[in-house]
């Protein structure tokens, strides 16, 4: 019998650390990718709770692993536009600091 | 000669082993994006935390979740994210100063969330949990069940969102023509 795996509690609270360290790194880093790397941190850390939501919940087992199948989807298309955005704002501005994005308070 | 139950000498079983080398790997990774300076290590890293959460999701039953986790995060976002760190990191432009002015507040907003958020986990009765002690062996039949059951409008909208994506991705990244600029203003 594990004592740590097969409780539900440890794989949320990795899951909130996770969650936890990606707000950080989205509010403090000033690289525009960087930002974009820790929304893919939270992403990940919500994906971890659904899953292991629906392998200890019975009314949920099955759903769970849909529903993170789906946020990978919609994970992908966001990093697809938002690093599109990056590259965009990038040949304009030359430089990927978002402090430096200033046009629209001039 | 079978293995035994639990670890010599630690008393851990080899579950609770795997889950804490896989957990501690995934935050140390996730750490080290959000801190480390040099930002193409930053990518590795995240490429490094994205490989212990598919391990976890084995752990956890999901083993089709893994997989699209390798695929999609490790194969694809991955790749995607390090392309665009190539395309715009400059030499004339190193980051001395990593975090903006308001890191102090932004450290004091995420441990307040981490503390809500266990204070949440510790508060919560999880009496609905029948797989006390083994994760569920629901495997790949019940995701697929409820993907294509339930979540199928879901399903069919992330295809379409996905194509909108790939169309929305190259418009934004194509270089613009040197001739096409006046007509883009007329245009606006």
């Amino acid at each position: 019998m594990s004592m740590i795996a097969g409780h539900l509690e440890a794989y949320l609270a990795l899951s909130a650390i996770l969650f936890a360290i990606g707000s950080f790194g989205f509010l403090a880093r000033r690289n525009a990718i960087s930002m974009l790397m820790s929304i893919e941190l939270m992403l990940n850390a919500v994906n971890l709770s659904a899953i292991a939501f629906g392998a200890f919940v019975p009314a949920l087992v099955g759903q769970g692993t849909a529903f993170a199948l789906l946020v990978i989807a919609v994970a992908a298309a966001e990093a697809t536009v938002g690093l599109a955005i990056v590259i965009a704002i990038y040949r304009n501005r030359r430089t990927p600091l978002v402090d430096e994005y200033d046009a629209m308070r001039q | 000669m079978p293995l035994p139950g639990t670890i010599p000498f630690i008393g851990l079983t080899w579950a609770d082993a795997l889950f804490l080398m896989l957990g501690g790997a995934a935050i140390a990774g996730a750490l080290f994006v959000v801190l480390g300076r040099d930002i193409i290590r930053n990518g590795l890293a995240l490429i490094a935390s994205f490989g212990a959460l598919a391990g976890i999701y084995v752990i956890l039953g999901a083993a089709i979740v893994a997989g699209a986790q390798v695929l999609v995060y490790i194969g694809a976002i991955s790749v995607l994210i390090l392309f665009a760190i190539m395309l715009t990191q400059s030499k004339a432009a190193p980051t001395q100063l990593v975090f903006q002015a308001q890191a102090a507040p932004a450290a004091i907003a995420s441990a307040v969330l981490g503390v809500l958020l266990a204070l949440a986990l510790g508060a919560t009765q999880w009496g609905a949990t029948v797989f006390e002690g083994t994760p569920a062996p629901a495997g790949t039949s019940s995701t697929t069940a409820a993907l294509f059951g339930p979540y199928l409008l879901a399903f069919e909208i992330a295809s379409v969102l996905i194509l909108a994506a790939v169309i929305g991705g190259i418009y934004l990244a194509t270089a613009p023509k040197p001739g096409d600029d006046e007509g883009d203003e007329v245009a606006r």
